[in-house]
């Protein structure tokens, strides 16, 4: 599904040009359940973000189900992010003006799915996350688990192949960090990739696979 | 992306913030009231004057004695011309085959009286094709007699005001009225027109010409009122006339022809320049509002930094997120155009209340470009802040919190 070939990326700060990804070579199963570790700085979220398109390397090759990636202009990898690739963020990122159903309707909205089709769509993977009763709340009003289970339900709401976790449970305690990760290995189970950034080694070793980055190298 | 979907996530936007919006379509909504109520006024005044001038005659030629160009001035108001415009010259017009009626005129000041009551008023000297050519009705009797225009009648017809102030309350119709020295029979009493291009037919005697140039003591004539037969005899009508005087006036080509589409048309070109002028006068306003348009979106963009990195995360293409924030921009703007409409049409209604003689009319084009014109100034302010919202980078945005 995910196949890097010779990826690097360089940022420059300053007089200063950091090498954050030096050399990387990836290939990732569809339905593989893949943690990535790493110290602070260490090159991690860049990598992140170049799988997730948000990015783009410095050189190299990224192929997203056998399609060269690296050649699409920002039109086409908006498109493509948004059919295959489903995000989870440490920091939630709900819109704070729209109700939960809202935020988990949004990715359709910009795919412009009718609303008929929308609404029915909301109401499945709210059930499944089980926040059916909280759907008309707005995210100040659901706690840090709940916002982050409306973030994991607009993330599979257009049934992406890709799930990218970065650190879903940073910011949550561990009682309701369980049950996010839980929902997420779930997910997995029903064969969609998950790659998950994570600090926390309990967390990191459930994976199948664990990742270590180590200055922008895969060690 | 649906359109409705896009209208719908930029109005919830817009809601969150009801102070910036209040502000904006307050500057709006001042900008295109003013350009409505100035342009209304404007284009009111011309068509006050246009129909004004219409009202005279569709196919009016004045002839003036002189003449511009010889004279390098105006034409002079009364005969200081080499020759003067004489009865007999009007007479001869009659020739031209495209004139329907000639009104020879002869205009001057007298105290008019009867029975003690006195007022001094203007007196015009005509025939009885006057009324064809200026359109006038009369309230009671009859106009000035078809007779030869240089006798010498002593019969007059007078407007409404002479008969309220001289008559009140009396039969004025073969009365006798006094003018300067002579005695004049009244005959007729016009019906009441209101102004006129500032002729106020009201306030005035018609005598016949003749007796006009005796009370007088003068031969010349102050103009002469040619109506034609069809609008193209007009200009057919304008060289004879000029011909017969020319050839009258050995061969002095001395007189001076305004023919009514002229007026009309220099008039509505003066007027429509100013309206422009002072609409776009106004429409700096508009591009105050415009800046201030752009100054609020600038504001929307940088806060919703990390929004735009998550709407690009969930697919936003660049061109979805230019068109949410220009659908914002254009949303404040038509808000503010609409409410400044209502604005400026209630300023109208005022207007007319306090000047309810005056026409006030606001054309449907200057709706329909107002409209365009904040829209346009929206989208033309609110381009800026929405390239940077498409061209964000969303590494950096989604880091923003």
């Amino acid at each position: 599904m995910i196949k890097l070939e010779h990826i690097h990326r360089y940022f420059q700060v300053g007089e200063q040009r950091i090498h954050a990804l030096n050399d990387i070579n990836l290939t990732i199963k569809q339905g593989e359940y893949v943690s990535i570790m790493g110290p602070s700085g260490s090159g991690k979220s860049t990598l992140l973000n170049v799988i997730a398109l948000l990015d783009q390397p410095s050189s190299g090759r990224y192929l997203l189900n056998d399609q060269d990636v690296t050649q699409l202009n920002d039109e086409q990898l908006a498109r493509v992010r948004r059919e295959n690739i489903g995000f989870v963020f440490q920091f939630f990122h709900l819109i704070p003006r729209l109700s939960a159903a809202e935020n988990i309707e949004m990715p359709m909205v910009l795919a412009g799915i009718a609303a008929k089709e929308r609404k029915q769509r909301v109401a499945e993977v709210l059930k499944a996350v089980s926040l059916a009763d909280r759907a008309g709340h707005r995210p100040d009003q659901l706690s840090g688990g709940q916002m982050q289970r409306v973030a994991i339900a607009r993330a599979m709401i257009m049934r992406p192949g890709l799930l990218l976790a970065d650190e879903p449970t940073g910011n949550l305690d561990s009682q309701s960090g369980r049950e996010i990760i839980e929902l997420l290995e779930d997910l997995n189970q029903q064969d969609m990739t998950l790659l998950m950034i994570t600090h926390d080694e309990s967390i990191g070793q459930r994976a199948e696979r664990c990742i270590r980055i180590i200055d922008g190298q895969v060690s | 992306m649906r359109f409705s979907d896009t209208l719908n996530q930029s109005y919830t936007a817009i809601k969150t913030q009801p102070v910036r919006v209040l502000l904006i379509v307050l500057a709006m909504s001042i900008g295109i009231a003013s350009v409505t109520v100035l342009t209304a006024l404007g284009e009111s005044a011309r068509l006050y004057i246009v129909n004004e001038f219409q009202a005279l005659g569709t196919h009016l030629v004045i002839v003036l004695p002189g003449r511009t160009e010889t004279t390098g001035g105006q034409p002079p108001i009364f005969g200081e011309t080499p020759t003067d415009l004489t009865l007999a010259d009007a007479n001869a017009l009659l020739r031209s085959r495209h004139i329907a009626a000639i009104a020879p005129i002869n205009i001057g000041a007298a105290p008019v009286s009867t029975r003690g009551l006195e007022r001094e008023t203007t007196i015009i000297g005509s025939t009885v094709d006057l009324r064809q050519v200026r359109h006038l009705s009369l309230a009671q009797g009859r106009f000035l007699p078809a007779s030869d225009s240089n006798e010498t009648l002593s019969v007059c017809v007078i407007g409404r005001t002479i008969k309220d102030e001289l008559f009140a309350n009396q039969q004025a119709l073969g009365q006798w009225l006094r003018i300067n020295d002579r005695r004049f029979r009244v005959i007729g009493v016009l019906a009441s027109e209101g102004q006129s291009i500032g002729v106020d037919f009201d306030d005035m005697v018609v005598i016949p010409v003749a007796a006009a140039q005796a009370l007088f003591n003068t031969q010349s004539l102050f103009r002469i009122l040619v109506e034609a037969k069809s609008k193209e005899g007009m200009y057919k009508a304008v060289d004879e006339i000029r011909a017969i005087i020319k050839a009258r006036h050995d061969g002095e080509d001395d007189i001076t022809l305004i023919t009514q589409d002229s007026v009309v048309k220099t008039f509505d070109d003066i007027l429509t320049a100013l309206t422009l002028t002072v609409a776009s006068i106004a429409s700096i306003s508009l591009a105050v509002a415009g800046i201030l348009v752009m100054n609020v979106m600038w504001v929307s963009v940088t806060q919703r930094t990390s929004e735009i990195g998550l709407l690009k995360a969930l697919g936003a293409t660049p061109r979805q997120l230019l068109w949410l924030f220009l659908t914002e921009a254009a949303m404040l703007s038509v808000a503010g155009a609409l409410s400044g409409l209502l604005l400026g049409k209630l300023a109208l209604v005022a207007l007319q209340t306090v000047y309810p003689d005056f026409p006030l009319y606001l054309p449907p084009w200057a709706v329909a470009a107002a409209l365009a014109v904040a829209l346009l100034t929206a989208l033309i302010f609110g381009v800026l802040p929405a390239r940077q919202a498409a061209k964000m980078d969303p590494v950096t945005a989604l880091s923003k919190r």
